[in-house]
């Protein structure tokens, strides 16, 4: 049972890859792709295989409820891989309304990236703490991933606006940030790929270190320390000795981990400019040529729209509802708590600018850009770094 | 106060840039604008911010109700908060040194620095707080500016509109031909089956739906406004408690806050943790990794009233309310009243028994058991031995003028000074006795008190909290979401069609989603001889406000 589910996850992830070149080459297809024509067999063929991708992850899902006995987003991994399979639901539905494949060329890769990212952590199906044993986690929890799903998926509305609008005959500010969030999304590709080999290989090493309480301990590393910790004596034979060691107060580990992936994230961005010849932006560029711009900025827009009250509901107010059952009150400024009212002061902030000063087009497409950063903070950063009551959630 | 009247006979008020009725452009020579599409933000209506900028209240009014100053104000908080996060906050550390020791301990210059400035307390700062008032100003300034005037603006319309009005929406466009009795009928049956209200002048049409939408943001300020006011409430004298019950198994005690009327006993307390054996099979991999992972924190208690009026130093009489089991996410609710399981101790030392023991035979005379938590004084054996407790330090150290003393009343290391009477020594031998050492302070003693023993007890912690604000956050928070969906899942549309000599005109406006309303205007002139109105706005950069 629990191998039918970890395999319904891996058909899932097939078919969302599956579906980009389908939505690739629904764009090339088509010369003009305004939402009210059709859009052609190859965008039919990207939706279905994508909604193929979809069933089977909800089969995940719900095989993985059975077996656990509860809705599986109590960890890190549950919860990032929901997130995924909200983004991908938030494009299906989208792409019934706008018809858009362009937005699954750019949605699907998003989505695989999260899922894949989401694998990095540990897998195993973990009981419920007594705090998380609520009804409110599945309430709670699957809200919040909804929200910010559909918020994900005006990022990636802003993603083609940007590569659209943005001129890339000459060396902008415009095109130096746009670098940045391919390079940051390239990066994750990095983290996930430098993980997934060093697991492959079965990379273990084993340090001794001193804690910055001065206490012996214990850890492992799974990738080659770069970064070794405090005072750090290497147990294990044959493997690499740290190239430098840091401080007892800083996570060695997780530093390192950052590092790899930064490092493959720039090797990878390298090789891609070199293969291309041009900035990664530019190379997207002809695949938006038939998008209308109007279109895809009214998408972001009411993706921000839609999304924000789902947030709001979810990461706000069900949020505060259970932390008055399981924590006495209903704020307490924990670290995750705080990113969320950061996010949401974020989307208002958003949603004023553009209702009231006009902020359209290109300024509102970086502010959901913005937006989606502040989402994956609060996912990634506050779990795996400043760790509060939420910590649970991480590894 | 000076009025402005229209061509059209309808008299705005003071500041007026579009009349309320017709929606031409009232001339007071500073609002003309020479743009194709006219800024249909708030109507054009008399806001008090744009028309006045004299007296002090003024510019106060005109400072807050600007959309720019409230943005700064979410943008600077949202700042503020983030840097609360960089560090834990003071409540969230052990309480185990000087809280500005503590953050210099763990975290350098840059914790010191971080204590300083405050920031180990930033959300019940002054400036923390100033900003989120100055928010709840600008929520209720802003809004107060804009919705007066747009109300009255939408209330006055008229169905008939200014030329020039419906030239310079951005949807616009003229047939040249006199409309049919069928098309206008049949307008008139598409609009109706798209949901709009239909007001009809003289063969000219007003279709308008969603207007309520429009309210959206102005009904979201005023829940949110109710939500600070509810958090502000805490601070009123007996509207919130926040109290820590500690009761050890078998203990009773009054329940804080409730004016003696309430006690609760400990029952039994339970930690429950996942076991691979009896627990799903499918947690085994978890559990081997994560190691002891706990399954249930339980209070089993009984909830006790008082009876009648206590005279104070008098026992109480109790009377069962209920017996109840509290778990992390159950609290057990009485009044206005709840208790939380937020902690446990287990296995604290409960009694402590000791042999009284001859040094040289090894003889013993009998044992005493002592309750840690309530000794006495006295402990009588038989054939003339007895025991008295001197003194006892159930959290035993030694002081800084090296006296024995207690940290606290919690018997985490019980300390006794024993006087042990036998008919040999009727005057008695002085023992000094705690954990793992014996002092006897008066020389040597032939007899000594052998440890024989300990029973221990588990402690839990209760949350004993009383919050008579939540069911207006509570009901802050509705309002907000009402007021939320409103505005975003709705749109305001209307569509003018009108006629101008031999001519069709049709115009059309929406808050928000232009291609919805485009769809829809397509829908409804289908069939008939109208053509379909232009974007005016098309193919330029749209740079222009949504106009809520």
């Amino acid at each position: 049972m629990i191998t039918l589910s970890e395999n319904l996850l891996y058909i899932a992830f097939i078919f969302y890859l599956l579906s980009i070149p389908f939505f690739g080459g629904a764009i090339k297809q088509k010369k003009n792709l305004d939402h009210q024509q059709n859009s052609g067999k190859w965008a039919t063929f990207g939706i279905v295989i994508s909604i193929i991708g979809f069933a089977a992850q909800l089969g995940f899902f719900f095989t993985r409820w059975s077996i656990a006995g509860h809705a599986p987003v109590s960890n890190l991994f549950e919860f990032t891989t929901f997130f995924g399979m909200c983004l991908v639901g938030a494009f299906i539905i989208i792409y019934f309304i706008y018809k858009t494949p362009l937005l699954g060329l750019f949605t699907m890769p998003i989505a695989l990236l999260v899922i894949a990212f989401a694998s990095m952590f540990p897998t195993d199906i973990s009981p419920l703490i007594p705090a998380l044993q609520s009804d409110w986690l599945h309430i709670h929890v699957t809200t919040v991933a909804l929200g910010e799903a559909i918020l994900a998926v005006s990022f990636g509305a802003a993603l083609i606006y940007l590569v659209k609008v943005i001129d890339q005959t000459k060396k902008s500010k415009s095109t130096t940030w746009l670098e940045v969030v391919m390079y940051g999304l390239i990066a994750t590709l990095g983290f996930v790929i430098v993980v997934s080999a060093f697991s492959f290989a079965d990379y273990k090493a084993e340090f001794n270190w001193v804690d910055k309480n001065d206490n012996e301990a214990k850890v492992e590393y799974h990738l080659p320390a770069l970064v070794g910790p405090n005072q750090g004596e290497l147990l294990t034979d044959g493997k690499m000795e740290p190239l430098v060691s840091v401080p007892g107060i800083i996570n060695a580990k997780k530093l390192n981990t950052v590092i790899w992936s930064f490092g493959a994230g720039i090797l990878l961005y390298g090789l891609f400019r070199l293969v291309l010849r041009k900035r990664i932006g530019a190379a997207l560029k002809p695949f938006t040529k038939n998008i209308n711009l109007d279109l895809v900025d009214e998408i972001s827009y009411r993706s921000v729209l839609i999304g924000f009250p789902v947030f709001t509901l979810g990461g706000l107010i069900f949020a505060m509802i259970w932390a008055q059952i399981a924590w006495t009150r209903f704020w307490g400024w924990d670290p995750k708590e705080v990113w969320a009212l950061i996010t949401w002061l974020f989307y208002a902030a958003f949603l004023h600018l553009r209702l009231s000063k006009g902020w359209h087009g290109e300024r509102s497409a970086w502010l959901a850009v913005i937006g989606f950063i502040i989402i994956m903070f609060n996912l990634v950063a506050v779990n795996l770094v400043i760790a509060g009551l939420h910590s649970y959630a991480g590894s | 106060m000076n009025q402005v009247k229209c061509d059209c006979g309808h008299v705005n008020p003071h500041g007026t840039i579009l009349c309320e009725a017709c929606g031409k452009i009232i001339e007071d020579g500073t609002q003309i604008t020479a743009e194709p599409v006219i800024d249909m933000r708030y109507e054009g209506s008399a806001r008090r911010s744009q028309t006045y900028n004299k007296s002090m209240i003024d510019k106060v009014w005109n400072f807050f109700s600007s959309v720019k100053v409230g943005v700064w104000l979410i943008v600077v908080t949202l700042i503020a908060s983030s840097l609360g996060t960089i560090l834990p906050q003071e409540m969230y550390i052990p309480n185990i040194m000087p809280v500005a020791d503590y953050y210099e301990d763990q975290y350098g210059w840059f914790g010191r620095l971080y204590y300083d400035l405050g920031f180990h307390n930033l959300y019940s700062s002054w400036w923390y707080l100033l900003l989120i008032a100055a928010i709840g100003v600008s929520l209720v300034i802003c809004s107060l500016d804009r919705v007066v005037p747009l109300y009255r603006a939408l209330k006055k319309q008229r169905v008939i509109r200014h030329e020039s009005f419906l030239q310079r929406q951005r949807i616009f466009g003229t047939t040249s031909m006199a409309v049919s009795k069928d098309s206008y009928e049949l307008v008139k049956e598409q609009l109706k089956k798209k949901h709009y209200n239909i007001r009809e002048d003289e063969g000219n049409i007003l279709a308008e739906k969603g207007r309520f939408s429009r309210w959206g943001p102005y009904v979201n300020h005023v829940g949110l406004i109710i939500f600070l006011f509810g958090s502000m409430l805490r601070f009123v004298p007996g509207m919130y408690i926040d109290e820590i019950l500690w009761l050890r198994e078998g203990e009773t005690k009054v329940i804080p806050e409730t004016d003696g009327q309430y006690y609760l006993k400990n029952v039994d307390f339970k930690l429950e943790v996942y076991d691979k054996e009896t627990d799903n099979e499918a947690f085994s991999d978890a559990l081997d990794s994560a190691g002891m992972v706990a399954k249930n924190y339980q209070s089993d208690v009984i909830l006790y009233k008082t009876k009648g009026n206590t005279v104070a130093g008098e026992e109480p009489e109790l009377e069962e309310v209920e017996s109840s089991s509290i778990r992390v996410n159950e609290p057990l609710k009485f009044e206005k009243f709840a208790l939380y399981q937020v902690n446990y101790k287990l296995d604290e030392l409960s009694k402590m028994s000791f042999l009284l023991t001859n040094k040289t035979s090894g003889e013993t005379f009998g044992d005493i058991t002592i309750n840690l938590n309530d000794p006495e004084k006295m402990y009588e054996l038989d054939n003339g031995y007895s025991v008295e407790l001197m003194s006892y330090f159930p959290d035993f150290e030694f002081g800084d003028d090296g006296n024995p003393t207690t940290k606290s009343r919690v018997p985490n290391n019980p300390a006794f000074v024993f006087k042990m009477y036998s008919p040999e020594k009727p005057e008695g031998e002085v023992s000094f006795v705690a954990i793992q050492q014996t002092i006897e302070p008066l020389g040597d003693n032939e007899y000594k008190m052998a440890f024989n023993g300990i029973e221990t007890k588990d402690v839990t912690g209760l949350t004993v909290r009383k919050d008579l604000t939540l069911w207006i956050i509570g009901l802050g928070g509705l309002i907000f979401m009402i007021g939320v969906i409103q505005g975003a899942y709705w749109n305001h549309r209307r569509i003018w069609i009108q006629r101008k000599g031999d001519e069709v005109w049709v115009a059309a406006h929406t808050n928000k989603n232009w291609f919805g309303l485009k769809r829809e205007i397509q829908l409804v002139l289908t069939g008939t001889e109208i053509k379909e109105p232009m974007d005016q706005l098309k193919d330029n950069q749209v740079d222009e406000g949504e106009t809520d």
